[in-house]
């Protein structure tokens, strides 16, 4: 029970909600500006420097291989740096309520072990074991600790640091070895979805996509964001950096794919349809990043011309939500998974 | 018609956006003008207004949003799952079919996002209404769920059984043409919203992602101030003129088109097509000969060329030989401490500092003397990021001035016409044989033995790529 408010806090609370209406309107104030910077230098449009680009000829696809092993909705998947292997996560089998999802889970980039987890708020590392007799389970590493579900996770260069996203709103960097926490990183204003380390050079930087339509771009080192994207309608499912590492590229429930550079900063180009309707969950680039591959929730997988901004094709073939889509690391296919409990490889 | 208890909050975000637009077509699909002609449908003896078929919907969709007929299926196929269209022959069948099959617009009332969620109530109603109008037409499954229902709400089952006898009453006031209408309406609104067992819930949302309104993260003061800080910092960033950023897209794309297999194929074959993991044995990390596409590409850039292990060790080579390959070894064991164990973070610090940053150590690197000073004061207190400074300084000594020297020296040149051009293979004369498909050997066995094994076939590993009963196309 409240004890009654003294005059005295009365007032303090109106100055305490008048300070918070107060910061964010200058927040929102300094956003605005923002965005009249950024489309200062905006000179051109991506599809007009294209228009010298040669056209793509007919393009054709085909599911090369079926995997069919998982008793329930396939939520997450990656590749082995081997470019054969891959490690996928699903539902676990439950009767009544979904308590058990793994929707994370990321390779090791020597091969030995993968990373996964979900709604146990986790993530746990598993080496990998040539006995199929060991009990997986009894070797399990658990490393990160959140206070909601882990959405994405991966191994940064090495097998010994692991980068997490969440439902409580952070993202996390951790030493696998020691559990111990490295970085976190505030910042979104509600649940993390995705994440992807960004390829450049001096490697220390990462995206992360929300629900709250932002899409962070993180200095590992400091924790600091270091520069944010907030032009999506609904949540952002899945984050990509384009291969060179100049840009990155989101899916998100607004049925759109969106392409973010950096050096520009700001949104460059957005792929859309009409008759596109519903959300994406899932993208990634081909080698050259010419292409850009979408994972729909209307079980398909619509590539689209980077540089043209066109549609190239539209894939068939899931019966249910596309979840989860990865470009093999040598380019020469890429790999779906779906609620229709299979994974799909495309070349 | 029945009272709807439940409150319009806590809708799934992202399915409320799906329906909203799905419910833009069906508008523009009625428009008078640029929408579709209707027609009268025969069922059995009864004429059916304002029906449309298959077919119609399927050319409509087509013209409107310029699409194959394949993906006009595949909208149109999404509006009658979802409920917005509903078949009038083999109702319980949600199908599209692009033929003469008749199908009809599901009335605003019955839209799912209407009565969202589905009530517990209203299905007893509906289950009453049809186990009294004619006895033995619910189905087994409808059956079941009517008793569960009746002992979970039985307290009300006076009010359920009373609202379906007039319901039944009201409609038996109706034109038979009208009543046969409604009665397709209301089996097609609870054939999606209570889907018979072994049929796709299309309304399955999979996990609760909470709504803006409750938001995990509190969005006090302090949330607020950072973002302020990040915006005052964003607004005073360098940026770069767009005319140059995009060029720089297309120029990018262009160096790598010939390494992309997805747009131009890779030699001898995709693997994943033709069953040959040939083009995987060429590009393991460490072969006798590497393909020319792979030496080529250690000229687009720095990183190109360390990434690459084989990339990595010729470089190695090429600096022993110039008396600067302290340089790499420097930056591969200050990568080592970035991205390593914490608790050997003081331990390879130590090692560094002997091997290369002493007075007078075996493999000195030279950096600037405010660089030095300032790793030589960090390593009293070691950190992950403690050589940061000296490993950047020593990354682009070497990729402004080793680097360019490689692409010019005869050793890379050598390496460059020695290099393989794979002979494209067709695929096989007789496409009825498969080729064998072995399992790769996993990492984990690799690093146990210590042995680098190429991708021969090996049995018995873990063989992700081949699991058990997958088809093929």
């Amino acid at each position: 029970m409240r004890s009654p408010l003294t005059p005295e806090m009365a007032t303090q609370e109106v100055q305490l909600n008048e300070t918070l209406a107060h910061l964010k309107t200058e927040s929102e104030t300094l956003k605005t500006k923002l965005e009249e910077e950024r489309a200062k230098l905006h000179d051109v449009e991506l599809h007009q420097v294209a228009e010298k680009v040669e056209g793509l000829g007919q393009f054709v696809m085909k599911t090369r291989r079926t995997l069919k092993g998982h008793g329930n909705k396939v939520l997450c998947m990656d590749w082995c740096k081997d470019k054969r292997r891959i490690v996928s996560s699903s539902q676990e089998h439950a009767v009544t309520m979904p308590c058990t999802w793994v929707m994370a889970c990321a390779y090791a980039p020597s091969g030995c072990a993968v990373a996964c987890g979900g709604l146990d708020n986790k993530c746990s590392v598993y080496p990998l074991s040539l006995d199929k007799n060991e009990n997986l389970a009894a070797k399990k590493k658990s490393v990160a600790m959140h206070t909601n579900y882990l959405s994405a996770c991966s191994f940064t260069n090495s097998d010994m640091q692991i980068l997490t996203s969440s439902g409580d709103g952070t993202c996390a960097l951790w030493d696998v070895e020691s559990g111990q926490l490295l970085q976190s990183f505030h910042g979104h204003a509600a649940d993390v979805l995705c994440l992807d380390l960004a390829p450049s050079e001096t490697g220390n930087t990462f995206v992360s996509g929300g629900c709250d339509k932002k899409a962070n771009v993180w200095d590992m080192r400091s924790g600091q964001c270091i520069q944010s994207f907030e032009t999506h309608e609904s949540d952002i499912n899945s984050v990509r950096y384009y291969p060179s590492g100049d840009a990155f590229a989101s899916g998100s429930d607004d049925a759109t794919c969106r392409l973010y550079d950096l050096r520009a900063d700001r949104e460059v180009a957005i792929y859309s349809k009409e008759s596109i309707i519903f959300g994406v969950s899932s993208v990634d680039f081909s080698l050259s990043g010419r292409l850009l591959f979408g994972g729909y929730n209307d079980y398909t997988i619509n590539v689209w011309d980077v540089l043209k901004g066109t549609r190239v094709s539209i894939l068939f073939g899931h019966e249910n939500r596309v979840s989860t889509l990865r470009v093999s690391p040598d380019g020469t296919a890429f790999c779906t998974g779906s609620w229709d409990h299979t994974l799909r490889i495309w070349a | 018609m029945t009272i709807n208890t439940l409150a319009k909050g806590g809708w799934n975000r992202e399915q409320m956006a799906c329906f909203r637009k799905m419910e833009r077509v069906i508008v523009a699909m009625q428009d008078p003008d640029m929408g579709m002609k209707m027609r009268n449908q025969r069922l059995l003896i009864t004429v059916i207004p304002h029906a449309m078929t298959g077919r119609d919907i399927i050319d409509w969709l087509m013209q409107k949003y310029n699409i194959c007929e394949e993906e006009a299926l595949h909208v149109g196929g999404m509006l009658v799952k979802y409920g917005y269209i509903y078949p009038l022959k083999e109702p319980r069948s949600l199908v599209l079919r692009p033929d003469e099959s008749p199908y009809r617009f599901q009335t605003p009332y019955f839209w799912t996002s209407t009565r969202w969620p589905a009530s517990e109530l209203d299905y007893a109603i509906y289950l009453a209404k049809k186990n009294i109008r004619k006895q033995g037409e619910l189905m087994e499954y409808e059956k079941e769920r009517y008793s569960v229902l009746h002992k979970r709400i039985n307290h009300t089952w006076d009010f359920v059984v009373m609202q379906a006898r007039e319901q039944l009453r009201a409609s038996k006031q109706r034109r038979k043409a009208d009543r046969i209408v409604l009665e397709c309406q209301e089996q097609a609104y609870w054939l999606i919203n209570r889907p018979p067992p072994g049929s796709p819930n299309v309304l399955d949302m999979g996990l609760d992602k909470p709504n803006n309104f409750s938001s995990r993260v509190t969005l006090n003061s302090d949330y607020y101030k950072t973002e302020i800080e990040n915006c005052k910092r964003a607004l005073g960033r360098n940026r770069v003129k767009s005319s140059i950023c995009l060029e720089g897209f297309v120029k990018y794309s262009e160096q790598y088109l010939n390494h992309d297999p997805i747009m131009q194929g890779c030699l001898p074959s995709n693997p994943w097509i033709s069953d040959d993991t040939a083009h995987w044995t060429m590009n393991a990390d460490m072969v006798p000969i590497p393909t020319r596409l792979r030496v080529e590409r250690w000229s687009f850039s720095f990183v190109e060329l360390l990434n690459d292990p084989m990339g990595r060790r010729e470089f190695m080579t090429y600096l022993e030989k110039e008396f600067s390959a302290e340089n790499l070894c420097f930056w591969q064991a200050c990568e080592d401490v970035r991205h390593g164990e914490n608790s050997r973070i003081v331990e390879k610090v130590e090692e560094i500092y002997k091997n290369f940053l002493a007075p007078g150590a075996a493999r000195w690197v030279n950096i600037d003397s405010k660089t030095m000073d300032k790793t030589l004061e960090g390593i009293r207190h070691p950190h992950r990021f403690v050589m940061d400074d000296a490993q950047m300084h020593i990354y682009f000594l070497m990729k402004k001035d080793s680097y360019p020297r490689y692409l010019k020296s005869d050793l890379y040149k050598n390496m460059l016409a020695k290099a393989i051009v794979p002979q494209e293979t067709k695929k096989s004369v007789f496409p009825f044989m498969r080729r064998q498909r072995h399992a790769s050997p996993s990492p984990a066995q690799a690093a146990r033995h210590g042995i680098e094994e190429d991708g021969q076939a090996k049995g018995g590993s873990q063989a992700a790529a081949n699991s058990g009963g997958g088809s093929h196309t």
